[in-house]
């Protein structure tokens, strides 16, 4: 594959701030051959979209390039003028990005957005863009591929759409396929099929593709080479064997560990003895039913049920994870229990006794006792505040810290954090999203919970960081005997973690047990689905996956892509019944 | 970009541009007038300087003198602490009343919002100088008058803007967080939401303030405002208004003080909004 003449070629390229400052990325090389995957790693802030984007002669507005050669074939993208880009975008180099649901317009037909770049540059007459994006629907396992087009995106789920978004990348055979994160917007069960189907198109091929992502796992399923970027400088490249067997530098075999962070073969997550059996339960949902839109009259549920008669119970010093993909009602669950959404039916108590639905009726020391932590670092945190009145306001409100006390104080949760007590007089725009997370979880502790939930604590962060804030929860646990629920959507992220799992789907538990028992011995096919799908940080998983998911559920190897989710409503049913 | 990212984007430091300055500039200066006022006059407001109406400027009344024979400058000075301090009362009454029920709706919602909005739908659909003139017309003006209702019939408009900018930042997780903790609305409005939106708000206090001092002008004009011996700035236009057949400056000064005004105020909400882009630009 090398020997051919590189496609992409990018000569000691430094993009920085126009107004000055630190270059985002700093004299970086690299060559992409025809039928070549090569891989950009690195966390955010590491310059691997601006890289990426710099392939296409993009460059975000308020950066300028400063140096450097960006070669497209013979065409040199530096020096081409915007008419010259127009031309060649969508046709010879194109753009599959991370968010397929933000990226379509909801008022046009799939066909008519997929055939675009057709339309757009005069390629071709329609029928023939059309007969070409349903080949390219059937070659990406997409179902009814002679109709499915006729579809509106909203009619189609997040995996499809984010098939048509690669559909709409290769239509026109390009050059370069420039993916920004495509699949890390997507459940690890939809993740599969999307990878695998892209793996296949572009294999096939002469294109070449840039595959930008800061999940190595991922990465090494469909890369050749690999490049590790971070703060704009190039630590390392190789081939993926290379790069998986033998890291050369620190933080490539830091980025390593984190994606091994789980092993399926080892049993994970050794019993502890504090999670003694025996304790009374601190938290526990009963039959919790909620949802969405006005009740019917009949039943008393609510029009959509985004929880069904879910129950849970959490001890002292205990993780417990609740598991489930978007849409399974995990996080409504997390809401009704910190009583920001009242349950249509069943109750909440907390040792023993029956929470109030709603918090504007629980008790202070109700509501201090049960804390929650959002997903989104960023929006959870005033940005207007410093981080010292975030924490005082928690301190102040359930009268935890007399204010003579309170610097101190906020120094201490701030060290329980691990965070410098000179980070009181931050903003929140002036830390990391890692840092951010810890504030959270600092405004939490400040409180003095018994019960803290973690809702998707570590989704929006990167692989590295994340693993930092799990192992923070960790010792949280043990040294404050908190009783903690572990929201994620991610197996890989808890199985380190939880003591006891519990899996939802469609608002219902599907699956519980002790976690490294529910891990090697799942019994219900939505669990074994779930643990199919963790990609694992090895060359070939992909391959193996799609094969044991063919063989999980006969019917989805038939089907094609056959909405996976009504197979295993399928399976569900026969299993009540 | 949204709204919400607009009004959480932090704001720029240091007068960045000329149109900042200059329009700073005047409104500082015409601030400090109306404040210094009594000291500044050269003579009482309201003593006859000259047994001329509408004489030409001289050393003792640098503005020529009005309809009655006083000195304009000093009334004009006299004038600005009227029109400025009124107009800023009204804007902010308006600010606190429209603003307050603004934010409340925005973290209420339900009933609350629906029954406020409804009142607000209502009170902007009625043409706010004819209110000025039915009210005045009931209850007579004075001064106090005059600040009240301006401040009711703007502050309807500040309800509006004031629960949109809310809206978009009551559904922000850092507000979820402090609903979890089972904080009251009033630490949601001003603890919270507040320091989020206080640039947009500020601008409209700006460009609201400019309405205002047109909209008591106005009433001042056609004699329903500020009533003789004292008077506005609308309200010396219309004393002054015959020296415009005689040839005279006299209505043109005032008239020129209330546009200075106006414009500046304007100009700072250009401004502000350029800076504020220049900035979101450097984040990015």
């Amino acid at each position: 594959m090398q020997a051919a003449a590189p496609i992409l070629a990018i000569d000691r390229l430094v993009v920085a701030p126009a107004a000055g400052g630190a270059p985002v990325v700093d004299g970086i090389s690299l060559a992409v051959s025809p039928g070549e995957v090569l891989a950009l790693i690195g966390e955010s802030g590491s310059g691997k979209t601006t890289l990426a984007l710099a392939a296409l002669g993009y460059v975000r507005p308020g950066l300028a390039v400063r140096s450097g050669r960006i070669r497209l074939g013979a065409t040199d993208l530096l020096g081409a003028g915007e008419a010259k880009l127009q031309d060649l975008r969508g046709r010879r180099a194109t753009y599959i990005a991370q968010s397929a649901a933000a990226s379509f317009n909801p008022a046009l037909r799939l066909d008519a957005q997929v055939t675009e770049p057709a339309r757009v540059h005069r390629l071709r007459p329609l029928a023939e863009a059309l007969a070409k994006a349903r080949l390219l629907y059937r070659r990406l396992d997409l179902p009814e591929p002679e109709r499915i087009g006729q579809r509106f995106p909203h009619e189609v789920s997040g995996g499809q759409l984010q098939r048509f978004m690669i559909a709409m990348g290769l239509i026109e055979g390009p050059q370069l396929v420039v993916c920004d994160e495509p699949t890390s917007a997507l459940d690890v069960t939809t993740q599969v099929e999307v990878l695998k189907a892209f793996k296949a198109v572009i294999r096939d091929g002469s294109t070449a593709g840039l595959f930008v992502s800061h999940d190595l796992a991922v990465v090494a399923q469909l890369a050749d080479r690999i490049i590790v970027l971070r703060r704009g400088a190039l630590v390392e490249q190789g081939t993926t064997e290379a790069i998986l067997a033998a890291p050369q530098e620190p933080y490539t075999r830091e980025l390593i560990a984190a994606c091994r962070r789980w092993d399926r073969r080892r049993p994970a997550s050794p019993p502890r003895v504090a999670a003694c059996a025996a304790a009374p339960a601190r938290l526990e949902v009963v039959d919790v039913t909620a949802g969405f839109g006005p009740r019917e009259p009949m039943t008393g549920r609510p029009t959509i049920t985004a929880v069904d008669a879910a129950a849970l119970a959490v001890r002292p010093r205990e993780v417990v994870a609740i598991i489930g993909e978007s849409g399974s009602g995990k996080s409504t669950l997390a809401q009704v229990i910190a009583g920001l959404h009242p349950a249509a039916a069943g109750e909440i108590r907390l040792d023993g006794a029956a929470l109030a639905p709603a918090v504007a009726r629980r008790s202070l020391d109700q509501r201090r006792r049960v804390q929650i932590v959002f997903q989104m670092a960023d929006t959870a945190l005033n940005p207007r505040h410093r981080v010292g009145r975030i924490i005082g306001r928690a301190l102040a409100f359930f009268g935890r810290a007399p204010r003579a006390r309170r610097p101190a104080r906020i120094a201490e949760l701030l060290a329980l954090v691990r965070l410098p007590a000179s980070y009181a007089e931050r903003r929140p725009g002036e830390l990391s999203g890692g840092e951010k997370q810890r504030v959270n979880l600092a405004r939490a502790l400040a409180a003095e919970p018994d019960v803290l939930i973690c809702d998707e604590i570590t989704s929006a962060l990167d692989t590295v960081v994340a693993a930092a804030i799990v192992r923070l929860v960790e010792d949280l646990r043990d040294r404050l005997g908190l009783a903690v629920l572990f929201i994620s959507h991610d197996l890989a992220t808890v199985a380190t973690l939880a003591d006891r799992v519990v899996v939802m789907r469609r608002g219902k538990i599907v699956e519980r047990g002790p976690t490294g028992e529910l891990l090697a011995r799942p019994t219900h096919p939505y669990t074994r689905l779930l643990l199919a799908s963790v990609p694992e940080l090895r060359i070939g998983w992909l391959e193996e996956a799609a094969g044991r998911r063919a063989a999980l559920l006969p019917e989805f190897a038939e089907t094609g892509a056959a909405p996976v989710a009504d197979v295993d409503r399928g399976r569900e049913d026969a299993h009540a019944g | 970009m949204s709204a919400a990212n607009e009004a959480l984007s932090p704001p720029a430091r240091g007068p960045r541009n000329a149109l900042f300055a200059v329009a700073a500039g005047v409104l500082v200066a015409w601030a400090l007038i109306a404040v210094l006022a009594p000291l500044l006059v050269p003579h009482d407001p309201t003593d006859f300087v000259s047994d001329d109406p509408f004489a030409a400027p001289s050393r003792i009344a640098w503005l020529g003198t009005d309809y009655l024979g006083r000195d304009l400058f000093s009334r004009l000075i006299a004038g600005a602490r009227i029109s400025l301090f009124m107009a800023f009362l009204a804007t902010l009454l308006a600010h606190l009343l429209g603003g307050t029920l603004g934010l409340m709706a925005a973290v209420r919602g339900g009933l609350f919002d629906a029954a406020v909005s409804r009142i607000v739908d209502i009170a902007l659909s009625l043409p706010k100088i004819i209110v000025g003139l039915v009210v005045v017309a009931a209850i007579g003006t004075s001064m106090t008058v005059l600040v009240i209702v301006a401040g009711l019939v703007y502050a309807a408009g500040v309800f509006r803007i004031a629960r949109a900018l809310g809206a978009d930042v009551a559904v922000m997780d850092f507000i979820r967080a402090a609903r979890a903790r089972g904080e009251g609305a009033a630490w949601l409005i001003f603890g919270e939401i507040l320091p989020n939106i206080i640039m947009p708000l500020a601008a409209d206090f700006a460009i609201r303030m400019s309405f205002a001092i047109l909209f008591m002008s106005s009433l001042s004009f056609i004699g329903l405002g500020v009533q003789p011996p004292r008077a506005d700035w609308g309200g010396l236009v219309r004393e002054n208004l015959s020296a415009l057949s005689a040839g005279s400056w006299a209505p043109i000064f005032p008239a020129l003080a209330i546009a200075s005004v106006a414009i500046a105020l304007n100009l700072l909400v250009d401004a502000i909004g350029d800076r504020r882009q220049l900035a979101r630009i450097r984040d990015e």
